[in-house]
Order: C-alpha cells, then sequence, then structure tokens
C-alpha cells in the first residue's frame, strides 16, 4: 500500500451559529487506505459524522473549513483536493462516484413515496450513461448480493414493505450499485436488533473483499468496531485523542479517555466487575475546555498543565498515537 | 430478600385490533402479548429481554394498566395491600398510580420544555395530592432530586438546558417522588453513551437498594441487563422463551435464541471468533405470526414437532423455565 485512498489533514469545522463560531472538529488527520475499514468512534458531540460528511462535502452552508484544512482523495493516478471542488458538477465525482454513504435510520433516508427500484436506478443514471434497463438489471442483481429474497419483485416495492434489516440491506446494495471507492457508514446497525446487526456486519466484510473498497465505520459501539474495523480512531469533542491499529487501540488503550469508554462499558465476560462511570457529563461545544479537551472529566489529570496546554501527539507501538501530556516524554511512569 | 412475588401476571395477554377487513366475522387483531405467566419479586431487579416487536414495552405497559388487557390476571400484593390489577375500582387505580411509575427511554421526549425542572418533579406530587403546601412540596422535591444526584441551583432551570444524563436523572426523579413501590424503566439508557449510560445504571441500582423498590428493566441490551438485573425473561414474539436468575442464564442458557443473542453480542477482543450460532431471517410479523413455536422459522434445530405444536414454559431448575420441544437433547455434554 504505498498511497492512501483517502488523506485528511488537519481538518477544522466550525459552525456559524447564533450563539457564535462553535468548534465542531479541531485540527484531525488521518488516512484511509485502499481496501481497508478504518472504524471512527466517539460519543455524541464528538464530530464523527462532521467529519464524515465533510470527505463528501455534505455540510451544511454555515460550516466554515479551516484554512490549512486539506482532503485528498488518490483516484488511479489522478489526485483530488477535494475542497477545490466548487461546482455541483465537479462534486459528482466524489459525492455517489468516489464516495457513498450509508446511514443511521434507512427509514428516513429512502424517499416515502418513490419505490425503492427507482431510487436505486436514479442514481446510477445520474453518474454513468448506462440504460435503464440495465440499469434496473444491476439493481436486481445488488439486491440479490446484499441477501434480499425475490429480489425482482421487491425491486417495485416501497421503503415502508421493507422491515428494519431489509431496508438497510437496500441502502447498502444501493450505496455499492455504483461501486464507490470508499463507502462512509455512519452508524449503520445502531438501529438494529443485535441479530440483525450480526447480519448485517458480515455482509459489509464480505463486500470488502469482493469490492475491494474501503469503509469509513462510524460508531459509538466499541463491540462493534472490535468485530469489524481494521484501525479506529477515537475522537472526544471534536479532537482526535487516540489512533492506531484495533487491537493495540483496544487492548492498550493509551488515552484515559479510551480507557474510561472500555470501563464503562458492560461487558459480559465479567459480570463482577462494577460498571465504572466516566464522571461528569460531555461539555457542551459552546463552552469546550481549553487544553486538553478531557481534562473536565480526566480521572488523572496534572490539573494546570492539562488545563492551559494542548496535548501533542506520543506514538505508543506501531503508529498508534495517543494526545495525552501523561503520555509525552518523561512521563511514562504509570 | 424476600421471596414474595409483588406482581404477578397469569395467562396474561394483550391484543391490539386492527382495522377490520371484513364488515361481519371475528374482528382481527394484533397478538402483542400472549399467555404470559411471570412473578416478579419483592424487591428484585427483573430484566425483560427481546428484539423489536417482541411485546416487552407492551408487557411492561400492561403491569402499568396502560394498556387494555384481553385476558389473564395481573396480582399486586404488597404488606396488607393486594388488588387484582384486571378489575380496579377508581380508588384503587388511584392508589396502584402512586405506587407504580415508569421511566421512559428518550430523555429528550419525556421531559416538557415549558416546565422548571422543580415543576416537572413536583407534578406527581401536586397531581396525586400527596402534599399539602408548597413548602411541603419543595422539601420532597429537592429531598429526591438530592437523592438522584440533581444539582439543586438547577431545579429553576428548563431542560433544553441538560445533557441527556442529566435530563434522565430528571426523569428518573420525575418518578420517584411519589415514592413508588414498582418501577417500570423502558430502555432507560438506550438514548445515552457508553460513558452516561453506567452512570445511570449505578444510579437505578443504589436507588433500587435503598428505597427497597422493585423494578422491571426492558431493555434490548442484555450485556446491560447482565450487569443490573438478579432475574432476567427472553420474550420472542409475545411469549417468554426462557426466564432464569441472570448469572445461570448468562451462563447456561437453553433455549436456542436465548444462545443466538449472546452469541450476536459483538465482542471487544478482535481476535474472539466465539461460537458462531449466527441466526438467518429476521422476526415474523407479529400479526402474522408462525404457528407452532414462534422461534421455528429462524431457529437452526428445528424439527416437525416444532412446526405444530407450541412447547410451553417447562421447570429445568430452581426459577428457571425454558419454553423449546428439544433443549434436553441441545445441552452440551461439556457443560
Amino acid at each position: 500500500m504505498s498511497k492512501p485512498l483517502i488523506s485528511v489533514k488537519d481538518l477544522s469545522i466550525k459552525f456559524n451559529t447564533d450563539e457564535g463560531l462553535v468548534t465542531a472538529v479541531d485540527n484531525v488527520s488521518f488516512d484511509i487506505a485502499p481496501g481497508e475499514i478504518l472504524g471512527l468512534v466517539g460519543e455524541s458531540g464528538s464530530g464523527k459524522s462532521v467529519t464524515a460528511k465533510a470527505l463528501m462535502l455534505l455540510n451544511p452552508e454555515n460550516c466554515v473549513y479551516g484554512s490549512d484544512s486539506k482532503i485528498t482523495m488518490n483516484l488511479e493516478d489522478n489526485e483530488i483536493d477535494v475542497f477545490s471542488l466548487a461546482k455541483s458538477r465537479d462534486k459528482k465525482v466524489i459525492r455517489g462516484g468516489a464516495i457513498s454513504m450509508i446511514f443511521q435510520e434507512p427509514m428516513a433516508s429512502f424517499a416515502p413515496a418513490i419505490s425503492v427500484g427507482d431510487q436505486m436506478t436514479e442514481q446510477l443514471l445520474i453518474h454513468s450513461d448506462m440504460s435503464l434497463a440495465r440499469a434496473k438489471e444491476i439493481s436486481i442483481e445488488m439486491l440479490e448480493r446484499v441477501g434480499i429474497p425475490d429480489p425482482a419483485q421487491r425491486f417495485g416495492q416501497y421503503a415502508f414493505e421493507f422491515s428494519g434489516g431489509m431496508r438497510q440491506r437496500a441502502m447498502i446494495a444501493m450505496a455499492l450499485s455504483t461501486k464507490p471507492k470508499l463507502l462512509i457508514a455512519d452508524e449503520p446497525t445502531t438501529a438494529l436488533d443485535v441479530t440483525i446487526q450480526a447480519q448485517v456486519i458480515d455482509l459489509m466484510k464480505d463486500l470488502v473483499k469482493e469490492f475491494h473498497m474501503a469503509i469509513l465505520f462510524i460508531t459509538h459501539d466499541l463491540g462493534v468496531i472490535a468485530q469489524t474495523v481494521d484501525r479506529m480512531v477515537v475522537m472526544y469533542l471534536g479532537t482526535l485523542i487516540e489512533k492506531g491499529a484495533v487491537r493495540d487501540v483496544l487492548r492498550n488503550p493509551g488515552h484515559p479517555y479510551t480507557k474510561g469508554l472500555m470501563d464503562a462499558l458492560p461487558r459480559l465476560d465479567d459480570l463482577d466487575t462494577p460498571l465504572k462511570a466516566i464522571a461528569g457529563d460531555i461539555p457542551s461545544p459552546l463552552d469546550r475546555p481549553s487544553g486538553c479537551v478531557f481534562n473536565t472529566r480526566c480521572p488523572v489529570s496534572l490539573g494546570n498543565e492539562c488545563e492551559s496546554r494542548i496535548p501533542s501527539y506520543t506514538t505508543q507501538g506501531d503508529e498508534h498515537l495517543v494526545a495525552c501530556h501523561l503520555m509525552e516524554e518523561g512521563r511514562n511512569s504509570k | 430478600m424476600t421471596k414474595k412475588a409483588l406482581i404477578s401476571s397469569r395467562d396474561l395477554s394483550v391484543h391490539f385490533p386492527l382495522p377490520a377487513t371484513r364488515l361481519f366475522g371475528p374482528k382481527p387483531f394484533v397478538s402483542a402479548v400472549e399467555g404470559i405467566s411471570l412473578d416478579i419479586q419483592q424487591g428484585s431487579f427483573f430484566g425483560l429481554v427481546g428484539e423489536s416487536g417482541s411485546g416487552k414495552t407492551t408487557y411492561g405497559r400492561a403491569l402499568l394498566r396502560a394498556v387494555p388487557i384481553a385476558q389473564g390476571k395481573i396480582t399486586y400484593a404488597d404488606g396488607d395491600v393486594s388488588y387484582d390489577l384486571t378489575s380496579l375500582s377508581a380508588e384503587e387505580m388511584t392508589d396502584y398510580r402512586k405506587r407504580a411509575q415508569l421511566i421512559f427511554q428518550d430523555p429528550y421526549a419525556a421531559l416538557s420544555p415549558r416546565m422548571t425542572v422543580r415543576d416537572i418533579i413536583a407534578e406527581p406530587l401536586e397531581v396525586m395530592g400527596l402534599t399539602k403546601s408548597r413548602e411541603e412540596t419543595d422539601e420532597r422535591v429537592r429531598e429526591i432530586a438530592a437523592k438522584c444526584r440533581i444539582n439543586l441551583e438547577h431545579l429553576r432551570r428548563f431542560p433544553h438546558a441538560f445533557s441527556g444524563g442529566q435530563r434522565q436523572r430528571i426523569s428518573i426523579a420525575r418518578a420517584l417522588v411519589s415514592n413508588p413501590r414498582f418501577i417500570v424503566a423502558d430502555e432507560s439508557v438506550a438514548a445515552l453513551d457508553v460513558s452516561i449510560q453506567a452512570d445511570v445504571l449505578n444510579l437505578l441500582k443504589s436507588i433500587q437498594q435503598d428505597m427497597g423498590l422493585t423494578f422491571l428493566f426492558i431493555s434490548h441490551d442484555l450485556s446491560v441487563i447482565a450487569h443490573t438485573c438478579d432475574h432476567v425473561a427472553v420474550m420472542y414474539l409475545g411469549r417468554i422463551v426462557e426466564t432464569a436468575p441472570t448469572r445461570e442464564l448468562f451462563a447456561e442458557p437453553r433455549h436456542p435464541y436465548t444462545k443466538a443473542l449472546l452469541s450476536a453480542i459483538p465482542s471487544l477482543d478482535p481476535d474472539y471468533a466465539g461460537d458462531v450460532q449466527k441466526l438467518e431471517g429476521e422476526i415474523p410479523s407479529p400479526s402474522n405470526p408462525p404457528p407452532g413455536c414462534k422461534f421455528h422459522t429462524r431457529c437452526p434445530h428445528v424439527i416437525d414437532i416444532c412446526r405444530t405444536e407450541e412447547p410451553r414454559l417447562s421447570k429445568l431448575g430452581f426459577e428457571h423455565d425454558v419454553a423449546c420441544h428439544r433443549w434436553e437433547e441441545l445441552v452440551d455434554p461439556s457443560e
């Protein structure tokens, strides 16, 4: 793997609101390699969805990107600077072309009064010059591939006639029919029951291999992350606080927030240890703490230093980065 | 712990009417809960788990008398007070409303945006006429707010100023203010972030112990149930398929559905492949349930009898019941 498929550098996103400029994402950098599943973990307000939407330029108009933020996409010898795409015609290369997106609540993402089939062919017709008959053929093939029984009959039905799991499968079929290089999956299994969630995760893993595409998998569920992704990024209040291979991060979490998240998670293999909550609440983005964003809830805060200076990234093993003062040089005593 | 049932249901069924398709003939209905018999012991934290459409919310509401009951019996027995909940007089109903309360799932929808936190918590006291003066109300509100770890200075604010965890603590305080004996918590932590969820679970647990309450804790999340409840019932399509003390259920699940549910929970260990028992298909629609065992359409161990005859709950140990024709054959001999 020489070149990453997409490279995000120093991404900062602010929103212009009535209450002033609100920072949603602050200096976030990560790469996604071709064919890789990257997990993006964070709780509400962590900026994970906003980051993903920035890749497709889908954020609303009151959003301001940082001046040195850069998103580069590498498509077969063709390098695209995503922020330079101004016209909506140019944006088609990424929107629904090289990148597709699936959402958390599939009922809300299908138009209720247009049949699922028509919505699937519509995007194929926009992104290629194939005939309607061919588009229909491909759509039915994709519906079959994601495991929907009677795809030809389902093709003519509406979203309300599908069950929750079926809808999410149809959504995946639709996102993949244009053969994207990157699929952004924003909490794709959160609204599903566990038995259905297991089916959808298996399906997505198979499809990655088959189509050799990359997935940016956004979720708050560490269990889903452990079973699905290759590498992961942890975000808190718009800041990337830890990233690395999924085994490194989950087995040897470096940041107190990542550790806290894992301790707060009820685990089935250990019913005796009481759940340890992270103290306090997630601060509102309107009053982001200065210094380290986690200092208001951190159990091992150093006080003044954590409150005044933003920690730099420390490497902990192979490509495992942690943003914490305690990990910085000379403080490795735990 | 006294082994006395606070609430017991016998053959409880709840039906919802469907739009009539024919002018004459029987009226069609959906059976959301069918023939459930359960005892909820006094002072227990009873977990009810199931996927969407399993009827767990409907059962909880039936115990609160918030949905019409088609058949069956519910009895409430607390000290000298005992009622048949299916035939309450108006007076008894008023009394029961003080004794049983509900905590909702979504703390953003459950609190009126136009009332202050103090008014929200005080409303049940005023509606039920439990306090005589404003001073008494205020005192009671402050007492319960402190118990639920709500900052007393926040009582004058409106709910929009609070985060999800704080709001959920406010709705817990509202449920507790009338000094109830029985609480139904319906997916009360499902809408919360993981770091907040643990805090609310610990709060519920400590309040339950302090006040000697009985909880029916409804959740789709088995790992949350495992950590909070002492007894669990698993529901599927309106029926109880298995019920047991929590530790026993998680150590020795007997129903194929319970086993599948447990193995479907993603493990935190990336290399854990687990004993894969992935279920095919989805939960059938309750308006058109399959004949025989309701789970047979997805069960990996289905045989002929499962398709025609519905299994009854049978006792397989102290307080451990399972509804499966084949559970004995399916016990792993290595256990």
